[in-house]
């Protein structure tokens, strides 16, 4: 049986930065049933041993999920999923998809097809938020 | 970087320089690196990164400005010099002694020396001890002369291209016992490279020495925050956002693509933004002309 419950793989160049990346993969492992409540994350050394990473870079991680309140660093222990990641409600989907729809209608009344959309979308997704800069 | 105790950077300089004859290897450096971090050291050949580490590691006195090493003046003095480990380029080893000798040799010459906890780590990578140095492969010799300089407990160490002679397979394996080091306790490292997909993965800070100045001190993730791409129609730069702060400009008949430095969105939808990576970046910053004066953003030295 391995010890470890889930592994980490980094995408150097991707501009996005490494402890984000982890942040991710613990998200997503969640989300998909690879890591449930209560389970343990690797430990910082464990991480760094299997894929030569900066240390600070698996804490930093550690402690943006801990922060948002998705794990819980315990002193000696470990880390542990504690919860799952809350989406938004279901009524704030519908009523930013509805708002959503209104946009791409008026885009597309003004000429837009839907490449030049879906290449406007990326590029605000991809400006800086002021959540990265902080 | 917490507590109320004044916790002095790993490494500050101030204006420091190194002349060489007429020749400056160094100038104008100024730069702080809190303690705790590993620090990639880049640079086009020339730019004084080893000049830079030798002057930190007490080996090279500089024409101008000051360092200092964990808030004191490098200095070749053993109560300095016990804090500090230094690799030097060529991986200096006696050929004709074994690992297990040089060992013995160290625990001579050091005050702390944990021979013990560097046997368990050349045990745990199957590096023979009694065979002499000579006979070993480039990797484990490097991984030997790594051991070492974590045998004296350094708190900083200076990396002096630790990994450019070794294949990939024994690279990884370098970067993971350093890496390891430094999560087991209190050290910060400095490393120089051109491998700058190594450095992104095992560095969280960047200094880039460029035109024998530094052009870059910073957090890597605030790097790569703080940098993007912008493809638009063309246009001439004095038409962009004053916020935004262009490294990098190249114009085709029909475009402009500008890798920029920014403290928050791109507000011109005419521009397509695209997030960029460390190498692109680094790339852009050693390509741009010789500074004159104050041809680089202030606000990249202010933040960390």
């Amino acid at each position: 049986m391995l010890r470890q419950s889930i592994s980490f793989h980094l995408r150097p160049d991707s501009g996005v930065p490494a402890y984000l990346q982890i942040v991710q993969q613990v998200k997503q492992a969640v989300r998909m049933g690879l890591l449930d409540v209560g389970d343990k994350l690797p430990t910082v050394k464990e991480v760094v041993a299997e894929v030569a990473i900066n240390p600070n870079t698996v804490m930093k991680a550690y402690w943006h999920l801990e922060h948002e309140g998705l794990v819980e660093g315990r002193q000696g222990v470990g880390t542990f999923v504690s919860r799952r990641p809350d989406g938004p409600p279901p009524g704030t989907h519908a009523r930013l998809a509805r708002s959503l729809a209104r946009w791409v209608e008026s885009a597309r009344s003004e000429g837009m097809d839907d490449e030049s959309i879906e290449s406007l979308v990326q590029s605000a997704l991809r400006s800086p938020s002021a959540e990265q800069i902080a | 970087m917490s507590g109320p105790a004044f916790t002095p950077p790993a490494i500050e300089t101030s204006g420091l320089g190194k002349r060489y004859g007429p020749l400056w290897a160094l100038q104008e450096c100024s730069l702080v690196i809190p303690q705790g971090h590993i620090t990639a050291l880049v640079g086009p050949n020339g730019a004084g990164k080893t000049t830079l580490l030798r002057v930190l590691a007490g080996l090279s006195t500089p024409t101008a400005g000051t360092a200092s090493v964990l808030g004191r003046s490098p200095e070749q003095s053993e109560e300095f010099l016990s804090s500090i480990g230094y690799l030097a380029q060529d991986i200096p080893l006696y050929r004709r002694l074994t690992a297990e000798q040089h060992l013995e040799v160290g625990a001579g010459l050091n005050r702390i020396w944990d021979a013990a906890g560097a046997r368990q780590r050349l045990a745990v990578l199957g590096i023979p001890t009694g065979r002499p140095v000579s006979t070993l492969s480039g990797g484990q010799r490097a991984q030997v002369a790594l051991g070492l300089a974590l045998a004296k407990r350094p708190r900083v160490l200076l990396l002096d291209e630790p990994v450019a002679a070794l294949d990939p397979l024994a690279r990884r394996m370098f970067l993971t016992s350093l890496t390891e080091a430094v999560a087991e306790g209190d050290l910060s490292v400095v490393l120089s490279s051109h491998l700058l997909h190594d450095l992104e993965r095992v560095c969280d800070h960047l200094v880039l020495l460029a035109a024998s100045r530094a052009q870059i001190c910073d957090d890597i993730d605030h790097i790569l925050a703080t940098h993007r791409v912008l493809i638009g129609p063309r246009r001439k730069l004095s038409d962009i956002e004053p916020r935004l702060s262009v490294v990098k400009a190249t114009h085709t008949a029909n475009q402009t693509r500008l890798l920029v430095q920014t403290n928050g969105p791109v507000l011109d939808p005419s521009w397509q933004v695209d997030e960029v990576g460390l190498e692109d970046i680094v790339l852009a910053y050693m390509g741009q002309e010789e500074p004159e004066g104050t041809a680089h953003p202030a606000s990249l030295w202010a933040a960390s």
